[in-house]
């Protein structure tokens, strides 16, 4: 009876073994609980986490998304040196994972400081010091999505985007071609070159229309990808000095006698309304835009 | 005996005053608020002290510091930051290991204001309702969220992390994180006492684990005069790291050892017979 109170007066009480296992239980369950719950919020996290929605950009030399979230400590760092007040830090309830810096295009673009101090700033690497060139950034990628309401597809000459790209022609080119409608005059199609396009935002910013037509989107969502194996015929061809399988026999092509006839397939042209060709029968090879002055190509004002 | 006693501490109160009996108190919220100035005064005033967060700063464009936990769990993803990281993780480590892990707690962390509230109207409202997770879940979920980023590959644990949102929120201006403070507040004050800093914190759980053998110390050194008025362990936001040493329960140093002591010193304000005092870990002296 005296080694049943001894030890809970003792310097050392030991406890039951009972309350021992209790003890150990309910840690174990309080454990088991927290990995749910940890991984539910992994689980939640990796879903919200897998992609960039599309108005959110990351800031110069970030690593792949997935990269960037083992490695951004969310300091804010980058946000504070941004001399443009460019950078921000996501909230709770944002598209971007909390505390990750991102830039909305439209709202504040990427002015593109040649000494890129949000990279210099970063500690962990998150914004890669790889970068040294701003131009070879790749925050994101403009398209011009809306080719309906882009006033240079209607024909006019807005030419916004092209002329405040800070990578002007060689990330956004004017593309000439003939203007359908009017059948007399050129559009000029602002075209975006994935290899030069930095995503600084410029063009978005700056585009005339309520809701802009052309937009910087994430790489992952504005860009396309071919399968691995797909080798390019003329691409080959051109490589290797002449076809790898021989040269093929030219078919006739018959019925699709139009001026669009003879026309390459990678060669977007729109064909007119009214087709022109029992008109001009003898233009046929040739490209409006090239078309001799004086044809009469149906066009009334 | 009640009637006997409440009269003799409203004379020791009234001996010791408002600035003595808050002592402590006043000097962790002046340098809680100095932390958090120390990183306003840029965006506000044009002044750059401290740029960043707690999660990774530079002060005076010279001093790298990062929360050492979240190097350590961005190593656990796999990512070896860059060496700004680690210095500062490593002059953020050394820091409290020498002087006290848990310093961090109370005299850093901008959460701290918020549970002490909490316990504070608990108290004053007489809550008692609610159950207090085991205090050992921190080491757990401590393991956890480095398994979570290892095996995510991402910052799992910064999705929640209230210290470092609630720290953005107010550096940075941002609205979301006071959600979730909201939800500490609430947890705190009707679920589970102290049940957030003391019980689940992994941050918490880090420093303690830091700070087992660090310098500053709280000790009972005139423990002789206690009266068992229960003050320290109704204040204490880790009241059982003050019994071995008070009563000398399986040692005979008056000093606070246990680690999960965030020497915040609230045992000293309010103890009217001054049993604590704050020292270092090598002052055995009690009178």
């Amino acid at each position: 009876m005296d080694t049943g109170k001894k030890p809970a007066r003792s310097a050392a009480p030991e406890p039951p073994a009972s309350v021992a296992r209790r003890k150990f239980i309910n840690s174990v369950a309080a454990a088991a609980g927290g990995g749910c719950l940890l991984a539910l919020g992994a689980g939640l996290y990796s879903k919200s986490a897998s992609a960039l929605p599309a108005q959110a950009l990351r800031p110069p030399g970030a690593l792949a998304e997935a990269d960037f979230l083992a490695a951004c400590v969310r300091c804010g760092l980058c946000v504070r040196d941004c001399p443009y007040d460019t950078l921000r830090l996501a909230d709770l309830g944002d598209p971007v994972v909390a505390g990750t810096p991102y830039f909305n295009a439209r709202q504040v673009p990427c002015e593109m400081c040649e000494d890129i101090p949000c990279v210099k700033a970063c500690p962990t690497g998150a914004l890669d010091r790889e970068l040294t060139d701003i131009n070879k950034a790749q925050m994101g990628l403009a398209a011009l999505v809306d080719h309906e309401s882009c006033l240079n597809f209607l024909g006019l000459r807005c030419d916004v985007c092209y002329r405040v790209c800070p990578v002007i022609d060689k990330a956004i080119t004017l593309e000439t071609q003939h203007n359908p409608r009017s059948d007399r005059h050129a559009m000029l199609l602002p075209t975006v070159h994935s290899d030069a396009c930095t995503g600084c935002g410029k063009c978005e910013k700056s585009c005339v229309l309520p809701e802009p037509a052309i937009k910087v989107l994430p790489r992952k969502l504005a860009q396309g990808a071919l399968p691995a194996h797909y080798r390019k015929g003329w691409e080959e061809k051109a490589r290797h000095g002449g076809s790898l399988i021989g040269e093929q026999v030219e078919m006739p092509v018959r019925g699709f006698e139009g001026p669009t006839a003879g026309r390459s397939a990678t060669e977007t042209v729109v064909a007119p309304a009214t087709p022109a060709a029992p008109i001009v029968p003898d233009a046929q090879p040739a490209a409006p835009r090239k078309a001799p002055p004086g044809i009469n190509s149906n066009w009334k004002p | 005996m009640a009637t006997s006693t409440i009269p003799v501490e409203t004379l020791q109160t009234a001996r010791r005053g408002f600035l003595a009996r808050n002592r402590w108190l006043l000097l962790r919220r002046a340098s809680q608020l100095l932390v958090l100035l120390a990183f306003l005064a840029g965006p506000w005033f044009g002044v750059w002290i401290a740029k960043g967060n707690l999660s990774s700063s530079l002060t005076l464009g010279v001093l790298p510091l990062t929360d050492p936990l979240l190097v350590l769990q961005t190593l656990a993803t796999g990512h070896l930051p860059y060496s700004s990281a680690l210095i500062g993780a490593a002059i953020v480590l050394v820091f409290y290991l020498l002087f006290g892990g848990r310093l961090f707690c109370s005299w850093v962390c901008p959460v701290n204001v918020v549970t002490d509230a909490a316990a504070w109207s608990r108290r004053r409202l007489g809550i008692k309702t609610g159950r207090v997770p085991d205090a050992d879940t921190r080491l757990w979920l401590l393991g956890g969220i480095l398994v979570a980023a290892a095996v995510t590959g991402t910052l799992v644990w910064e999705w929640v992390n209230p210290v470092s949102l609630l720290h953005r929120a107010i550096i940075f201006g941002m609205g979301g994180g006071f959600f979730v403070i909201a939800g500490i507040f609430i947890y705190d004050l009707l679920m589970a006492s102290r049940g957030w800093c003391g019980h689940l914190c992994p941050m918490g759980a880090f420093y303690g684990l830091l700070g087992k053998k660090s310098l500053v110390r709280i000790s009972a050194a005139n423990r002789k005069a206690c009266d068992d008025c229960m003050d320290c362990f109704a204040v204490c936001p880790e009241p059982q790291v003050i019994r071995p040493a008070l009563k000398k329960v399986g040692q005979e140093s008056p000093l606070i050892l246990a680690s999960d002591c965030t020497s915040c010193g609230r045992c000293i304000d309010v103890c009217d017979k001054q049993v604590f005092k704050m020292t270092h870990r090598f002052d055995q002296r009690s009178e």
